[in-house]
C-alpha cells in the first residue's frame, strides 16, 4: 500500500450532539481517530457510550435529530461536509458500507435473496438482471456458502442467523468498500456461528485488504479480530493503541476495569467475585472541566476533579488519563482470591452431596423429562428424555446453542409448559405437577426464575413496590409485615428505597434486573431458573448481577439452574455443567471435569468457539453445517451430521447412551471417554 | 449501560404535557365539551322554549327574533338544536361504554386464554363483521321495541365484538412477554392475570378505541333516529328533525342544515378527541 493514499476514515475533533426536548445534548466529545488503509480498528465500550453514533456520524446518517456541531469527518479522503447529496450517496455506494447487529432486520423479508442482491450491482454496477444474479452467487461463494444457488432462491426466513450474516458481509463487500463498519456483527449469534462468522471477516480482510471499523462491546472479540482499539467512555475516546498492548497493559482505569469485569476463561467462583465499576455513566454532556472517569475510578486525585485531562501521547498509543501508569494498580474491590465466595463454596460442600455420589436423595429430581410439540403436522421434539439431579446450594450450568432446548426445559420444570407423559419432576422428594396452576404455593415457592430480559418481565405499569409486593402475597404477608419484608428484599439486591416508588421505564437495565432477582427471592426459593439473566447487560453491570446472585446463594443456600451461552460465566458460576443438543443431554459433570475434558465433541468445539481476552485457549474447530431442524432429527446420534469426530455408520445408525466418563461426569458419544481423552489431548493442548 | 443513568420523567407526566400541547385534542375537547355543556344546561342556555309551537310563525328564515329560523310547528330551531345535544349525548356514550366494557372483557379473556373459545369467538366476530350493522340493529330494535335504553343495549352488543378484535389482538402481544409467566410462577389465576396485569397496559388502545366507537356511536344514533328506530318524538333530537324537514331543504334549508350541523360537528369533535389521545398515548 502506497502512504499517500488517505486514510479510509479520518475523524478529527468530532462533537456530535442529539437535540431532546429542547436542548442539545452531546453525545460524542472531541472524537479523533484514523484508520488506516487495510487496518481493522476496533471500537469498544459499553452501551451508552457512543459507538454506534460514531459510526453512524462516519457514514453521515445521523438519527434526524442528531448533527455534528464541530469537527471533520474524511472518508476515504473526501469531507463529509462538503459533499452534495448525491456525492454523499455515490461515496456510501462505492466507499462504505454496513454491516449491522441483526441480519434478519437488515433483510428484506419479502424479497429473495437473489433479487436483494443483486439490486446492489444493477445500482452499483449497472450490470442486467441475469449478469447481476451471477455476480451475486459469486460474492455469495466468497463469503463460503456452499450452494449459493440454493440460498439465492431463498427469503431471508428460511436461512439461519449465521447464513444471514454471511448474505449481508457479501453484500457489503460486492463494490469492494474502502471502508467496512461491522457494528456488533455477530452479538445476536450463538457461539459456533459467531466463531465462524468472524473467521469469514478475518479471512477476507486479509485477502481483499478493506479497512474495517469494528464496533463491539465484547472486548475479547475486538482483541482478535483487530489491530488497533479505542475504548469509549461516555462519549470520548479515554484510550488508543494496538489491540495486543491495550489488552495486555492497559492505561487507563475504565480499560483496565472493564477487563476484570469479565470472568477469565477457567476463573471459578470460589476463587473470589467479580470486579465491577462503581457508580453510574454520567448523563451525556453533564461532565465539563474534570476527568469525565473522575467520579467512578479509584485512582482519581484532586487535580482529576478540577481538570480535564487530555489524550496522553504515550509512545504510540494515547491515553486519556494524568496518570497512565497507574491504571493497572486500580484498586480492587475485594482482595483477589481470598474473596468471601469461597466461604460459599465451602458452605456449598457441607450442605449438599458432592455431585455424583449418589449418597443422599437430590433436591431437584428430574427423569426422563420430554417435551413434543406438534407443528404444522410434525413432531418436533423440543426435549427429549433428560434426567438431571441438582443438589441443594448448587448451581448447575446448562448450555447448548439456541435450539438446543434450554429454554424449553426450564418452561417444563418452572410448570409453564406441560411435559410429555412419563417425565418426573420431584422437588424434595414432593412429585411436582406438570402445569404451575396445579402446583402448591410452597412449591411455586420453592421454583422461581429470573427472566433474560427485565424489560419484558417486569409489568411496565407497575412500580418496583407493586411489583415486589405482588410476589409477597403468595408468601402470605400483608399489611406492615409485607412491607418491612420488601425492605428487606430491596436492601438485599441494593435497591435504594427511592426506587421502590419507580416503574420499569425509569430504571436502568441491571436496576431492572435487581427486581427481577427481587421477586425471584421473594418467597425464600429453593432453586432459581437463572435464563440467560447477564445477557443483555453490559459487562460492568453484568459481574455486578452475578456477583449479587453468588453472595443470594451463599445466604440462602438456593440453587441454580443457569442458562447461558458465554462459557465463561457458566464456568464462573457453575458447580456442575449440563450440555444440551436439539433437546438432548450430550454431556454432563462437575464443571471442572467439563471443561477440563474429556469433552463430547460438540463440547469441545463450543469451548474452542469461545473466544477469550488470553487468546485462544485451544486449536479451534469448526463444525460444518447447520444446526438440522428439530423437525428432521438425525438418525442415531443427533450430532453425527456436523460431528468432526464421527466414527462412521454406527453414529448415524444408533444413538450412543451417555457413558460415564469418571468423577461423575458422562458423555453420549460412542467414542469411550478415554479415547476421547486422548484424541483431545493430542492435539488441544491448552497453553 | 450503567445501572443509574439518569431517570427519565415518569410516563405520565411526558403524556400531559404532549397533551396540553396538542391542537388536535384541545380543540376536539373543546367541541365536545360545547355540547355536552348544552346537554346538561340545555334548558337554561335555549333562548326560547324548544317545545313551544307558535302555528303563526312557521317555517320562519333566520331572523333577529329566531337566530336559526323555525320549523313546521313554529318551534325556535336553536333552541331546538341545543337541547337536542341532550339524548345523543346520553345514548350515545352510554352504549360506547358498554360496548367498551363487555368487548374489552372478552377481548382479553380469547386473547390470554387463546385455544379453540378464542378460534370459535374470532370466527363469530368475523361473520358479525361482514354484516351491514345498522341493518342488524334495526331488525333487532325492530324486535324488542324502540326506546332509548334498548337502543343502548342494541349499540353496545352490536360494538361489542369490534372492540373485542381490536383488544384481543393488544393482549396477544402483551402475553408474549415475560411479565405474563412470571405472575403463573407466584400462582395468579387467569383472573388476576387478564385484569390487574394485562389490562392496565391495554387501557391506552381501550381508550383510543372507545372514543373511535363514540364518534360512529353517535353517527349510529342520528342514523336510527333518522330512520325513526332511534329517539323517538317528542324529544328533541338532530336526526329526527333531519328526518322531518330533508324533504323541505330547497326551500327552507335552515330547518335542516343547522342539525346536521351539529351532528357532523359533535362527530368531528370526538373524532379529533381520538387522534390526540392516538398521539399522547403513541409517547
Amino acid at each position: 500500500m502506497s502512504a499517500e493514499r488517505p486514510d479510509a476514515l479520518r475523524i478529527e475533533h468530532l462533537d456530535v450532539v442529539y437535540r431532546v426536548g429542547r436542548r442539545d445534548r452531546r453525545v460524542l466529545t472531541d472524537l479523533s481517530l484514523a484508520i488506516r488503509r487495510g487496518e481493522s480498528y476496533g471500537l469498544v465500550g459499553e452501551s451508552g457510550c457512543g459507538k454506534s453514533t460514531a459510526a453512524f456520524a462516519a457514514i453521515g446518517y445521523l438519527a434526524r435529530n442528531g448533527r455534528v456541531s464541530s469537527g471533520r469527518i474524511r472518508v476515504d479522503g473526501h469531507d463529509l461536509a462538503t459533499l452534495s447529496a448525491a456525492e454523499l450517496r455515490r461515496l456510501r455506494t462505492e466507499s462504505v458500507a454496513m454491516v449491522y447487529q441483526d441480519p434478519g432486520r437488515a433483510l428484506n423479508p419479502s424479497l429473495k435473496i437473489g433479487r436483494q442482491m443483486a439490486e446492489v450491482f444493477e445500482i452499483a454496477e449497472g450490470l442486467s438482471g441475469g449478469a447481476a444474479l451471477a455476480r451475486a452467487g459469486e460474492m455469495l461463494t466468497r463469503v463460503q456458502i456452499a450452494s449459493p444457488e440454493r440460498v439465492l432462491d431463498n427469503y431471508p426466513h428460511e436461512i439461519s442467523g449465521g447464513m444471514q450474516q454471511r448474505v449481508i458481509i457479501a453484500m457489503a463487500l460486492s463494490t469492494d468498500p474502502t471502508l467496512l463498519i461491522l457494528d456488533e456483527p455477530t452479538t445476536g449469534l450463538d457461539a459456533t456461528v459467531e466463531a465462524e462468522v468472524l473467521d469469514l471477516v478475518g479471512r477476507l480482510h486479509a485477502e481483499l485488504d478493506n479497512s474495517i471499523l469494528f464496533i463491539s462491546h465484547n472486548l475479547p472479540v475486538v482483541a482478535r479480530m483487530c489491530d488497533r482499539v479505542g475504548v469509549l467512555y461516555a462519549g470520548e475516546l479515554v484510550e488508543e493503541g494496538p489491540a495486543a498492548s491495550v489488552f495486555r497493559d492497559p492505561r487507563h482505569p475504565y480499560t483496565v476495569g472493564l477487563m476484570r469485569c469479565v470472568p477469565a476463561f477457567g476463573r471459578r467462583k470460589d476463587q473470589g467475585r467479580l470486579e465491577t465499576i462503581p457508580g453510574f455513566l454520567p448523563a451525556p454532556g453533564s461532565v465539563v472541566g474534570r476527568c469525565i472517569f473522575a467520579d467512578r475510578c479509584g485512582n482519581a486525585t484532586d487535580r482529576c476533579r478540577r481538570e480535564a485531562p487530555p489524550l496522553q501521547d504515550l509512545g504510540g498509543r494515547l491515553a486519556r488519563c494524568f496518570y497512565p501508569e497507574r491504571a493497572q494498580d486500580l484498586p480492587r474491590e475485594s482482595g483477589a482470591g481470598a474473596g468471601p465466595a469461597s466461604a460459599g463454596a465451602a458452605g456449598r460442600g457441607a450442605a449438599g452431596p458432592r455431585p455424583g455420589g449418589e449418597t443422599a436423595r437430590p433436591l431437584l429430581r428430574i427423569r426422563n423429562l420430554s417435551k413434543t410439540y406438534q407443528v404444522s403436522g410434525k413432531l418436533l421434539q423440543a426435549v427429549h428424555q433428560v434426567g438431571i439431579d441438582l443438589a441443594a446450594g448448587e448451581t448447575l450450568g446448562l448450555v447448548g446453542e439456541s435450539g438446543s432446548g434450554k429454554s424449553s426445559l426450564a418452561k417444563l420444570l418452572l410448570g409453564l409448559s406441560v411435559p410429555d407423559g412419563g417425565g418426573e419432576i420431584e422437588l424434595a422428594g414432593e412429585a411436582l405437577a406438570g402445569r404451575a396452576h396445579d402446583r402448591s404455593s410452597a412449591q411455586l415457592k420453592a421454583l422461581q426464575m429470573v427472566f433474560q430480559n427485565p424489560g419484558s418481565a417486569l409489568n411496565r405499569s407497575q412500580t418496583v413496590r407493586r411489583l415486589i409486593g405482588r410476589s409477597l402475597r403468595l408468601v402470605g404477608l400483608f399489611g406492615r409485615a409485607r412491607e418491612a419484608r420488601l425492605g428487606e428484599l430491596a436492601a438485599s439486591v441494593r435497591l435504594t428505597p427511592r426506587h421502590l416508588d419507580e416503574k420499569p421505564r425509569q430504571l436502568s437495565g441491571g436496576l431492572k434486573q435487581r427486581v427481577g432477582i427481587a421477586r425471584a427471592f421473594a418467597g425464600g426459593p429453593k432453586v432459581v431458573v437463572c435464563d440467560e439473566p447477564t445477557s443483555a447487560l453490559d459487562v460492568s453491570v453484568q459481574s455486578a448481577i452475578l456477583n449479587l446472585l453468588l453472595d443470594l446463594q451463599r445466604q440462602q443456600q438456593v440453587s441454580y439452574i443457569f442458562i447461558s451461552h458465554d462459557l465463561n460465566v457458566v464456568h464462573y458460576v457453575s458447580d456442575r455443567i449440563a450440555v444440551l443438543y436439539l433437546g438432548r443431554l450430550l454431556q454432563i459433570g462437575p464443571s471442572e471435569a467439563v471443561f477440563r475434558g474429556p469433552h463430547h465433541p460438540y463440547t469441545e468445539a463450543l469451548l474452542s468457539a469461545n473466544p477469550g481476552l488470553e487468546g485462544p485457549a485451544m486449536k479451534r474447530i469448526r463444525l460444518t453445517g447447520e444446526l438440522p431442524s428439530a423437525l428432521k432429527l438425525p438418525s442415531g446420534c443427533p450430532f453425527h451430521t456436523r460431528c468432526p469426530r464421527k466414527l462412521g455408520e454406527i453414529c448415524e445408525r444408533q444413538e450412543p447412551p451417555l457413558l460415564p466418563a469418571g468423577e461423575g461426569h458422562a458423555i453420549r458419544c460412542h467414542i469411550p471417554a478415554a479415547e476421547l481423552r486422548r484424541l483431545q489431548a493430542g492435539e488441544g493442548e491448552q497453553p | 449501560m450503567s445501572e443509574g443513568t439518569a431517570a427519565p420523567r415518569s410516563l405520565a407526566r411526558e403524556r400531559w404535557r404532549v397533551a396540553l400541547r396538542s391542537a388536535t385534542l384541545l380543540t376536539g375537547l373543546a367541541i365536545l365539551g360545547f355540547w355536552v355543556v348544552c346537554a346538561l344546561f340545555g334548558a337554561r342556555i335555549a333562548p326560547q322554549d324548544p317545545y313551544a309551537d307558535n302555528l303563526l310563525a312557521t317555517l320562519a328564515p333566520p331572523s333577529a327574533a329566531h337566530l336559526f329560523g323555525t320549523d313546521q310547528l313554529g318551534r325556535d330551531i336553536l333552541s331546538r338544536v341545543i337541547i337536542g345535544a341532550r339524548d345523543i349525548l346520553i345514548v350515545a356514550p352510554l352504549a360506547t361504554l358498554l360496548g367498551t366494557v363487555l368487548g374489552t372483557s372478552l377481548g382479553l379473556a380469547i386473547g390470554y386464554l387463546r385455544g379453540p373459545l378464542d378460534d370459535l369467538v374470532s370466527r363469530v366476530i368475523e361473520a358479525v363483521q361482514a354484516l351491514p350493522l345498522v341493518i342488524v340493529a334495526l331488525m333487532a330494535l325492530a324486535a324488542v321495541g324502540t326506546s332509548n335504553d334498548t337502543v343502548v343495549l342494541v349499540i353496545g352488543f352490536v360494538f361489542t365484538p369490534l372492540i373485542a378484535r381490536t383488544v384481543r389482538s393488544a393482549v396477544l402481544v402483551e402475553s408474549d412477554l415475560d411479565y405474563v409467566p412470571a405472575a403463573r410462577l407466584r400462582g395468579d389465576g387467569a383472573l388476576a392475570i387478564m385484569f390487574i396485569e394485562i389490562l392496565p397496559n391495554v387501557l391506552p388502545i381501550v381508550a383510543v378505541e372507545m372514543t373511535v366507537r363514540l364518534g360512529y356511536a353517535i353517527f349510529f344514533v342520528a342514523s336510527l333516529s333518522f330512520i325513526g328506530f332511534g329517539i323517538q318524538p317528542p324529544s328533541a333530537d338532530w336526526g329526527i328533525a333531519i328526518a322531518e324537514n330533508y324533504s323541505l331543504i330547497g326551500s327552507y334549508w335552515w330547518t335542516v342544515v343547522f342539525d346536521a350541523g351539529a351532528t357532523a360537528s359533535l362527530v368531528i369533535g370526538v373524532n379529533l378527541v381520538t387522534d390526540g389521545l392516538a398521539s399522547v398515548f403513541e409517547t
